[in-house]
């Protein structure tokens, strides 16, 4: 009894100081975050709509796939390298798994599973070639964004794959109680990866390795294995993505995911992760997913042209990441 | 005869944020002479160095060249008044030859293109001026070290500088390159170029230096005429305080042969080398640079793919295939650049020391921190190391306390067998005195320690027995006691 509460009491000690070291190290971006909620909670236009919780769900469903592949690119971004190919494996994923249930009347769990599989076999291919080689992640994933983008279009003949069954709706726009189902698919999706990176000998591999992999050789770290891990989990990540996005659409398209990567890596390098490699965390990843959500959905409920939209969101990622080099210039 | 002053820096002061580096530093170089800065890390050596450069601006004090006031505000004053540094770092191109890099910014031109044809014999006309068998049209990066050194050399002395400033220009060469260098050092000396020379080898002041500035703390200490003083004067004078046994070893205590390596080869720099280690004992390796050292031990640590020959494990024959297996045989080595080799500079203290441990304190998801602190806390008490907590950056630290965490690293492993590949190097002198007696302490516990070293004096003083290597193969070996500095060289340059 007594060592059972004093575990739990040093849980609660941990829970608390990792909490305020977030915070800390986060402290930047957060403010910037509640900056813009503040501005548009007090915006005549957007004052009503805003802070709704059918708002708040609306922005956490949206920003969840985003969240999905930043989770992976995160790791794949310390490691040193990146990973191009998530956004095409997205609509792979989604064609595939909603082509197993409306071309061939797979049960929907099975459905699923050959989306994640389709992720995780190309997230292997990248990591099996990435490790094996010296070719540069940014060229092996450039590759295999074109090869998977240009099997959704063969798969589907380049038009949607529509998913008729009700039940397929569930991961992606359904709920469990009041919560959006993708929302809490990326509250477990956020814990895992935040365990691996910060509590398994995994993760310390992979700072290790990302900070620098010649020492990693000397220390019998296997540089192997951790660059295929991560790449095997950034296309994991993928294809949960895809199949999510799927599953909102009611339908997989060969179009689904265009340009994601480059919103994965902007919520990545928002959240402050260096692309030289060696440093960063899920928990800035986490913010910098949801300013760009913010950001989307503040323009959409303001009326902004989406062209400008772009604008904007090139211009908020830019002083983001300059506000950080300041910080560091002065450390 | 009196020579004039080429250089003047009177109370110079600099500050950082939190740290005053410089506090009334004078210094002073006259033409011909080599005039050794001395000090340990952290010392002030550097600071100094780069306000001469013109990448920091002192905050008081002046400086003159040949008796005339300067303000030296940026680098490209500082080459107009005739200083050129050659950092420990190179700074060349490698994907340009040789020539491109001497005229590099200011290339001869022919109507609006570069002339490469009298670039390059312009070029190849100063390296034969100073005897230096290089290849004009070389790409750099295909050089040796040794010979890129030189090159920056000619590439200074091309902007006809005065005053040269050498940053540990020996801590990556060979012996025999050494003493070319010298040769070069002493042909500019001659022509009335004053060499500011940086270096943490006191065997080498003696040999090339005629006055010697030592600085500690970031003060002035003293100006001494290097033939009239002492090692040991000048040593107490860095550190503060005399040290009493520089090296500390204790003889004797040799257990039986625990690793045995027969006819290891790499195909490439190793070429049949074999040897034998035995528990307690401290076996010395020397040779020059590409000699093939560094490379046995990595055979024998399994950072080499495809090596051939037998290696003997305490009587069993192992074939080891990568560090991790190494390391599960009880076998440790810290690399000789820990730089690139060795560190993980962003990550904390704590992550460097205990990276290779996590075995005992990572559990699936579940962290021992307080196992961790404690791991950490071990080896810096253990290495002494100064740090001024676990959570500090690892590259932040001087090397001498670099080198602590990397050996601390290792010792975490409990290794059997230790292998240390220049441990000292770019380590200031107290704290090389400390890994020695470390060594020693260890040595005594029955570990077997191999120690790789550039420095004679090292390997003199503390091996049990010296195995000396040259072009891939084991020249000779020496017991401690008949062992000299003439053995070794000779063994070695074969």
């Amino acid at each position: 009894m007594d060592q059972v509460s004093k575990n739990k009491k040093s849980f609660i000690t941990t829970f608390r100081e990792s909490f305020t070291q977030w915070l800390k190290e986060n402290l930047g971006i957060i403010i910037a975050l509640l900056v813009l909620c503040l501005i548009l909670s007090i915006n005549p236009v957007t004052r009503n709509s805003f802070l709704t919780l059918k708002n708040v769900f609306n922005v956490l469903r949206q920003i969840s796939s985003n969240l999905f592949l930043a989770c992976g690119m995160t790791m794949v971004i310390i490691l040193g390298g990146i990973d191009l190919s998530v956004g095409s494996v997205i609509a792979l994923s989604g064609c595939i798994a909603a082509g197993a249930v409306s071309r061939y009347n797979l049960p929907l769990s099975v459905a699923v599973l050959m989306g994640l599989l389709i992720g995780l076999i190309i997230g292997m291919f990248n990591g099996l070639v990435i490790s094996k080689t010296t070719i540069p992640a940014f060229i092996v994933t450039l590759a295999t964004m074109n090869i998977a983008k240009g099997l959704a279009y063969v798969y589907t003949g380049g038009s949607p794959v529509r998913v008729v069954t009700k039940e397929w709706q569930f991961l992606g726009a359904g709920y469990v109680g009041i919560v959006p189902t993708p929302v809490i698919i990326l509250i477990i999706v956020l814990i895992i990866t935040s365990l691996i990176m910060n509590r398994t000998k995994m993760g310390r591999y992979i700072y290790a390795v990302g900070g620098n992999s010649m020492a990693a050789r000397f220390s019998g770290i296997e540089v192997a294995k951790v660059k295929f891990f991560v790449h095997a989990y950034s296309g994991l990540m993928a294809g949960l993505a895809g199949v999510v996005l799927a599953s909102r659409m009611y339908s997989g398209q060969p179009t689904a995911g265009e340009g994601a990567e480059m919103d994965a890596i902007a919520a990545v390098v928002v959240g402050g992760t260096s692309m030289s490699g060696g440093f960063g965390k899920i928990g800035g990843t986490i913010i910098g997913g949801l300013i760009i959500g913010v950001l989307n959905n503040g323009l959409n409920l303001l009326n902004v042209n989406s062209f400008w939209q772009y604008v904007v969101k090139g211009a908020v990622i830019l002083l983001a990441v300059f506000i950080d080099y300041l910080k560091n210039r002065k450390a | 005869m009196e020579s004039k002053v080429l250089l003047k820096m009177k109370n110079i002061h600099k500050s950082f944020p939190g740290v005053h580096a410089l506090k009334a530093v004078d210094f002073e170089l006259k033409a011909g002479e080599v005039h050794a800065l001395l000090g340990e890390n952290g010392a002030g050596k550097s600071t100094l160095i780069k306000v001469l450069g013109g990448i920091y601006t002192p905050d008081e004090g002046e400086i003159y060249i040949e008796g005339e006031k300067v303000e030296i505000k940026d680098v490209i004053t500082a080459q107009k008044c005739g200083i050129s540094i050659i950092h420990q770092e190179l700074v060349l191109v490698p994907y340009m030859t040789v020539g491109e890099n001497i005229f590099l910014g200011r290339e001869p031109m022919k109507g609006k293109f570069v002339d490469r044809a009298k670039l390059h014999e312009e070029a190849q006309k100063l390296l034969d001026a100073y005897g230096m068998d290089i290849d004009a049209k070389t790409l750099v990066g295909k050089l040796p070290i040794a010979k890129q050194q030189m090159v920056e050399i000619v590439k200074a002395i091309s902007y006809q500088s005065k005053i040269l400033v050498m940053d540990e220009p020996t801590s990556s060469i060979s012996d025999k390159e050494v003493s070319f260098l010298f040769d070069t050092m002493r042909t500019l000396t001659a022509k009335g170029v004053g060499i500011i020379y940086i270096s943490h080898k006191m065997s080498e002041l003696e040999e090339i230096c005629d006055r010697v500035t030592v600085m500690r703390d970031g003060t002035y200490i003293a100006t001494e005429v290097v033939r009239e003083t002492t090692k040991d004067r000048l040593i107490s004078m860095m550190v503060g305080r005399d040290l009493k046994n520089y090296y500390t070893r204790d003889y004797g205590n040799q257990g039986e042969v625990i690793l045995k390596c027969e006819n290891v080869a790499d195909n490439n720099m190793v070429k049949g080398a074999g040897f034998e280690l035995r528990k307690g004992e401290i076996l010395g390796f020397a040779g020059l640079v590409g000699a093939g050292r560094s490379e046995l031990m990595k055979c024998i640590f399994g950072l080499t793919k495809n090596y051939t020959g037998d290696i003997y494990l305490e009587g069993k024959k192992v074939n080891i295939k990568s560090p991790a297996e190494a390391i599960r045989h009880g076998i440790a080595l810290v690399p000789e650049d820990r730089k690139v080799e060795g560190l993980y500079h962003i990550q904390s203290v704590k992550f460097n020391s205990t990276i290779e441990v996590l075995n005992k304190f990572i559990r699936f998801i579940f962290v021992d921190k307080n196992k961790e602190e404690q791991i950490a806390q071990n080896y810096i008490d253990m290495m002494s190391t100064k740090t001024p907590s676990t959570k500090q950056a690892v590259g932040k630290l001087s090397g001498g306390n670099q080198q602590k965490i990397m050996i601390g690293r290792w010792l975490a492993t409990s290794p059997k067998i230790l292998i240390l590949d220049e441990p000292t190097r770019g380590v200031d002198v107290g704290a090389k005195s400390e890994i020695y007696s470390i060594i020693n302490k260890l040595a005594k516990e029955g570990m077997s320690i191999i120690m790789i070293s550039s420095e004679l004096p090292e390997i003199l003083n503390m091996s049990d027995r010296i195995y000396v290597m040259c072009d891939g193969k084991i020249a000779g070996c020496l017991g401690h006691e008949e062992a000299t500095q003439e053995k070794i060289m000779k063994l070695a340059a074969k």
